[in-house]
């Protein structure tokens, strides 16, 4: 029954993470010639590691387990990004690496919306019984 | 909602690269505006970007950018002999701006490519807003 009872799995989490991320890089691509503006980034693995640990846990058998996977509030989720080299004014962003990083990222949205996308049509399909 | 912050994050920078290349552009253009003293030839301006802190918490962070104020260079007007123009001084001295042709042009390559780099990462945010507007159709 777990498909009924949290129909979308992690991937909701997700999406919210990803699109989180695209505004941490896109803050940092719209920063790129502001003097002393560092770079930061959200560290997704860990951020999805602790999303996924904060479940409820159960202490019998007949108990249900209860996922919180809205629980997103942790300790430090944003890193500064170490540059490759550094620039005299004080500015670590690298366009090359956002940019690079902001196309992976906008591709891992789009493949979770993907398999959103099959999940609520799985979803539906059980619904109908067809 | 933070793809639509990010639309905003991107157009506060196609603002602030937009007023560097009108600066940029006044520059250029005043390039030969000479003057009988210092402070009456054209000095080269160049804008000042500073971060705007949008939402900087532990774990969220959102920055966009703004024109700070526009900085007034200070790199000394170049004198020339030239007796015949109407702006000399009494010693037949007139003074050039002090902007220099190279630099700005180096700039303005460099402001309409940050420029680019906006249009592209707001077409990239629309293009995923719109397949999550489309989700389970």
């Amino acid at each position: 029954m777990s498909i009924l009872q949290n129909p979308l799995g992690i991937h909701g989490t997700a999406l919210k993470l990803r699109e989180q991320r695209i505004a941490v890089l896109a803050s940092n691509i719209a920063n790129v010639d502001t003097p002393n503006y560092k770079a930061r980034d959200l560290d997704f693995r860990s951020v999805m590691a602790a999303t996924q640990s904060k479940g409820m846990s159960t202490s019998h058998a007949r108990h249900i387990g209860v996922t919180n996977y809205q629980a997103l509030e942790g300790e430090g989720m944003v890193k500064y990004r170490m540059p490759n080299s550094a620039s005299l004014d004080g500015n670590t962003v690298e366009i090359n690496t956002e940019n690079s990083l902001f196309t992976e990222n906008s591709m891992r949205y789009q493949a979770t919306n993907t398999f959103l996308n099959s999940k609520i049509k799985g979803v539906m399909s059980a619904l109908r019984g067809e | 909602m933070s793809l639509l912050s990010a639309l905003k994050i991107s157009s506060s920078a196609m603002t602030a690269q937009m007023t560097r290349l009108n600066t940029t552009a006044s520059n250029l253009a005043n390039m030969d505006v000479v003057g009988s003293t210092p402070d009456g030839a054209y000095k080269a301006k160049r804008p000042i970007f500073k971060t705007v802190m949008e939402t900087y918490t532990t774990d969220n962070f959102e920055a966009s950018v703004k024109v700070n104020g526009i900085h007034v260079s200070d790199r000394p007007n170049a004198k020339s002999y030239d007796p015949s123009n109407p702006a000399a001084n009494d010693d037949g001295f007139v003074f050039m701006s002090n902007v220099n042709s190279i630099e700005e042009m180096v700039d303005m390559t460099n402001a309409s490519r940050s420029y680019q780099t906006q249009v592209e990462v707001m077409n990239a945010t629309k293009k995923m807003m719109m397949s999550t507007l489309q989700l389970g159709k």
